[in-house]
């Protein structure tokens, strides 16, 4: 059976022990944030948790590594603009 | 970052300039550090008027190569009291050093989060430093290279540095490396934590050590830090010379969003082992001075050397041991800031060496001098 977790309003697919990221990926879905400065699309680069790229909103916490997250049924997971912290700004 | 400097001022005094590099520009002591250009956390002393020479070259630096292309930031220090005394000691502190030409402001405890309005409730007030500067450190050395080159300079990565070849009088005749022999008639010894071995292999030894520092990196944030905090603890730390761990926080922002949080002491020889300790005390700290970052996570954490002298104080100018040697390294963890003053100073010696001149420099540099610890070593008793 395949288990499902949230992303923005899609229903997003996944096997026992995948990644955010990858389901993502195996979904269509490449890119999930925005970058700080110019606004540019990023998803996974590494792969592996060392480069940050693919930085997502899981549940309300901004800037969770979606490579290592592991799915889980029912996350709501949300694209991140930003640092995903603006809110902190000052 | 040193060396480039050194090689920069060089350069811009119009001598002929080889600059010679074990690894990528910048991959040694440089790329370790937080960028720090600090007069706050310096004792009135030579240490401070070099702070202060040099606070004043990189600003001149930033108008002459675009400050943008190293993130030089004029963002200023603020240093923390959490306590009564450290309040008072911080006072005291910070009128001495405006005697001797820092510019300080006294900021009461209600006016701290005026200034960060992230700072945790409860400090008993501080001191604003406006002179302090943050530089991204690897783009400085590679700026700086960059305008030696234009300058004539040659810039040789990738090569050791064996030892130096001595003529008559036992003056230096040429550099010896690994991609053969260079002749120099002056060579500076600009190699950081590694000043101490280089310079034995050179026939004058100078007493630089490690000391090993760890510095957090936050995830990229809004800005949540405008400046360089600090706690009051940290100038009494630097100060010291014990060889167990020694932890005071210091707090800033960078251009790139993340937080850097330093700052840990420890003689521990180059030993690279990540201590979980030392990094679980920073976070602490840090989040005591700042509770909004209890909910930020750690990206990485990395860790380096800091070239140290006994006396916590630079080895600058030329050596009485071996005429045409010359020293610029122990900046200990100023030497980002320390930098261009140290250019300015050695490259004014080796001229006024070339000329048959006496050097006439902005700043007397015998508090610095490489032969200093013989003298202190003869004294000790046997």
């Amino acid at each position: 059976m395949t288990s499902t977790f949230r992303f923005g309003d899609r229903s997003v697919p996944f096997r026992d022990g995948q990644t955010v990221g990858a389901a993502l990926v195996a979904a269509g879905i490449r890119s999930w944030r925005t970058t700080r400065v110019q606004g540019r699309p990023r998803g996974l680069f590494c792969g592996i948790g060392i480069c940050f790229d693919c930085l997502i909103s899981i549940d309300g916490t901004p800037n969770q590594r979606a490579c290592l997250a592991l799915a889980r049924p029912g996350l709501q997971v949300t694209a991140q603009e930003g640092t995903g912290h603006d809110d902190l700004a000052v | 970052m040193v060396g480039a400097a050194c090689a920069y001022y060089a350069a811009r005094a119009g001598l002929d300039v080889l600059v010679l590099d074990r690894g990528p520009v910048g991959s040694g002591t440089t790329s370790r550090g937080e960028g720090n250009i600090l007069v706050s956390d310096k004792e009135p002393g030579p240490e401070l008027d070099l702070a202060l020479l040099s606070q004043r070259l990189w600003r001149e630096l930033g108008e002459d190569l675009g400050a943008e292309a190293f993130e030089l930031e004029p963002k200023g220090g603020l240093v923390v009291a959490t306590g009564d005394a450290a309040m008072d000691a911080l006072r005291g502190f910070a009128q001495r050093q405006a005697a001797r030409g820092v510019e300080v402001e006294q900021v009461p405890a209600d006016g701290l989060r005026d200034l960060e309005p992230h700072l945790a409730p409860g400090l008993l007030g501080g001191v604003l430093y406006p002179q302090d500067l943050q530089v991204m450190p690897v783009l400085a050395a590679a700026a700086l290279l960059r305008a030696a080159r234009s300058l004539g300079a040659q810039v040789r990565t990738g090569v050791d540095v064996q030892g130096i070849e001595r003529g008559d009088a036992g003056a230096v005749r040429a550099v010896v490396s690994s991609a053969g022999r260079h002749p120099a008639s002056a060579v500076v010894n600009a190699t950081g934590t590694w000043g101490g071995a280089v310079a034995a292999t050179f026939g004058a030894p100078v007493p630089v050590l490690p000391r090993r520092g760890f510095v957090l990196v936050t995830e990229p944030l809004a800005r949540v830090v405008r400046r360089k905090v600090y706690s009051a603890d940290y100038v009494a730390n630097v100060a010291a010379s014990t060889e167990g761990l020694e932890t005071s926080v210091v707090v800033e922002g960078t251009r790139g969003g993340t937080v850097l949080i330093g700052a840990s002491r420890e003689r521990v020889g180059f030993d690279e082992t990540l201590s979980v300790e030392v990094v679980r005390r920073l976070a602490a700290q840090a989040v005591r001075l700042f509770p909004v970052l209890a909910g930020v996570n750690l990206m990485r954490v990395y860790r380096g050397f800091r070239p140290y002298c006994p006396d916590h104080l630079p080895v600058i100018g030329a050596d009485a041991r071996v005429p045409g040697l010359y020293h610029a390294c122990g900046h200990e963890g100023a030497g980002i800031g320390l930098a261009p003053a140290t250019g300015l100073l050695v490259a004014g010696q080796i001229q006024a060496q070339a000329d048959g001149a006496l050097a006439d420099l902005a700043l007397d540099v015998a508090a610095f001098s490489p032969t200093r610890f013989a003298a202190a070593h003869a004294q000790e008793p046997a």
